[in-house]
């Protein structure tokens, strides 16, 4: 499985400027297929962003947020080369990770 | 202040705890790390009812900047920018997007620890044109702004 | 192009509209498409893609590495913008999914009644291997100007058929693509609809596709998009890799030729 979440981190000034994609349906619960079969809700509930282990932004979410959701958050801090991770959490218990090392902007 | 962990002491010393049982049972520490999950303020149908759940109805406050497209192409995607202006609104410590006519309104909670800006992108579904929130919560007050999104159907539909 | 300044905090919102087509940039939705800036989905579907082409599958168990997409087999990078183009070993012209399926079929031994089973993505699906293994096929030629055949009888022929097809009204609401895509400056709702017998309007909408269509989260092929029209016009279905669907392809591609691929787009 290719990795499910994609992570762009850059400092910019004194901030580390932080965008992910993440690879996830977000159903609301109630939509119903082809057959008119209920799509089952499964949504993101939590999104957490660290630096070098350390909270940045800790997130909950509904099931309004858009499929294959998108977060864009900016820290104070950081240098070239530390390590952003972003991991989510949804309501079926499915956990997801991704991380990458902060470049010059 | 509802949710102490997300500031000061009484914040480090639940995510050290917490990370030491996350090592315990192999999860992830920020999972372990998360802040209860307001679910009543998620199942709350209408905006009042958003409000009340939170405790109070939100000052307007020209201190949160919102983007919101005044059009979109699409309901299922509308792009949400919220920025903070600290020097008119210091301290915010959650940041939460509500679609006013969606079934339940609060689409997303954020919290900003202190080192983090108050700033978030993200992109959330709009059932229909309707007003969009953004709300702030800073030492245990709310503030807020709204913004107006029309929802079209692009092209034949689907 | 309107570009919002959100109270002199922020820096200019980044503006990236080539996944957009011109075309459809008539203003209203322009500070909706910059939003979005370069953050597609579709780098999922491509990652995707590309680990199906590399996954050992069917009865023979084989990759699709050996699979020869025009310019020689295995050769991914710069063979989209090439399509659709004559195929002498099945003495055909073929678009990409045909081709695909081609090799599906003598490589890894697999039949054409499963990969026709469900080709494109349902409603709650996250994707198809056809829309994947399209979406990084395509985006192996990025920047790179289409350029389909058009040397071989075979593929003349094709662009004739496409275009004839393309004019040709039938169906209940006695439509052909023309209706909609045939003069400039028409739209429906608030969206305005490429000409795609212009060059321009053509190239900006052959060069964007396979797309994210982010109204239902998923990669949409070019194939997908000739089908989804047909069945909006209440025509027969347009079978996947059938002659016809090939055909309208090829007299899009065409119409493009020079311009360059920059799929897979972001669209409404």
């Amino acid at each position: 499985m290719a990795s499910r979440i994609r992570i762009r981190a850059q400092l910019k000034g004194g901030e580390c400027e932080v965008k992910a994609l993440m690879r996830h349906p977000m159903e609301t619960g109630l939509r119903k297929d082809q057959l008119g079969e209920t799509i089952p809700a499964r949504f993101i509930e939590t999104v957490t962003v660290t630096h070098n282990e350390n909270i940045v932004l800790e997130a909950h979410w509904g099931a309004a947020v858009s499929a294959n959701p998108f977060l864009g958050m900016q820290f104070e801090g950081g240098s070239v080369d530390d390590i952003v991770k972003v991991s989510w959490r949804d309501n079926q218990g499915e956990t997801g990770e991704g991380e990458t090392r902060i470049r010059q902007g | 202040m509802k949710n102490k962990q997300f500031n000061g002491m009484a914040r480090r010393t639940f995510l050290r705890m917490s990370s030491l049982f996350a090592l315990a049972t192999a999860l992830p520490a920020q999972v372990r790390a998360m802040a209860t999950r307001p679910t009543s303020v998620f199942e709350a149908t209408g905006v009042e009812a958003v409000f009340s759940q939170l405790g109070a109805t939100p000052t307007r406050s020209e201190g949160i900047i919102f983007s919101v497209p005044d059009i979109a192409e699409n309901g299922a995607v509308v792009p949400v920018k919220i920025e903070i202006d600290a020097s008119i609104l210091p301290d915010v410590s959650k940041l939460y997007v509500l679609v006013e006519k969606n079934p339940n309104p609060l689409a997303a909670v954020f919290g900003v620890p202190k080192t983090t800006r108050p700033y978030i992108e993200t992109r959330v579904k709009v059932a229909q044109t309707c007003e969009l929130y953004a709300v702030a919560e800073a030492g245990g007050q709310f503030f807020m702004t709204s913004k107006e999104t029309k929802v079209t159907l692009g092209g034949c539909g689907g | 192009m309107k570009v919002r300044w959100a109270g002199g905090i922020t820096s200019l919102v980044l503006v990236w509209l080539a996944g957009w087509t011109a075309a459809e940039t008539d203003g209203v939705f322009d500070e909706y498409r910059a939003m979005f800036g370069d953050d597609n989905p579709a780098v999922f579907v491509i990652d995707e893609g590309e680990e199906l082409w590399f996954t050992r599958a069917g009865p023979k168990s084989a990759t699709l590495e050996q699979c020869d997409l025009g310019l020689g087999p295995g050769i991914v990078q710069g063979a989209y913008a090439q399509l659709p183009r004559y195929f002498e070993d099945v003495n055909l012209v073929q678009d990409l999914e045909a081709r695909l399926e081609h090799c599906m079929v003598t490589q890894q031994g697999r039949s054409s009644e499963t990969i026709h089973a469900r080709p494109y993505s349902l409603r709650g699906d996250l994707g198809t291997e056809m829309e994947a293994l399209v979406a990084w096929v395509a985006e192996q030629s990025r920047g790179l100007p289409i350029a389909p055949g058009q040397s071989h009888p075979e593929e003349r022929s094709a662009y004739v058929l496409g275009e004839s097809l393309f004019f040709f009204r039938a169906g209940p609401h006695d439509f052909s693509c023309a209706t909609c895509h045939g003069q400039e400056g028409k739209r429906i709702r608030l969206q305005s609809l490429p000409d795609l017998t212009d060059h321009s309007g053509a190239a900006a909408a052959y060069a964007t596709w396979p797309a994210y269509r982010i109204s239902q989260g998923i990669v949409r092929t070019m194939g997908w998009r000739m089908r989804d029209c047909f069945r909006q016009q209440r025509m027969p279905e347009l079978v996947m890799g059938s002659e016809a669907s090939v055909a309208l392809q090829t007299y899009l591609a065409v119409n493009a030729a020079g311009a360059k691929m920059a799929a897979p787009g972001l669209k409404r």
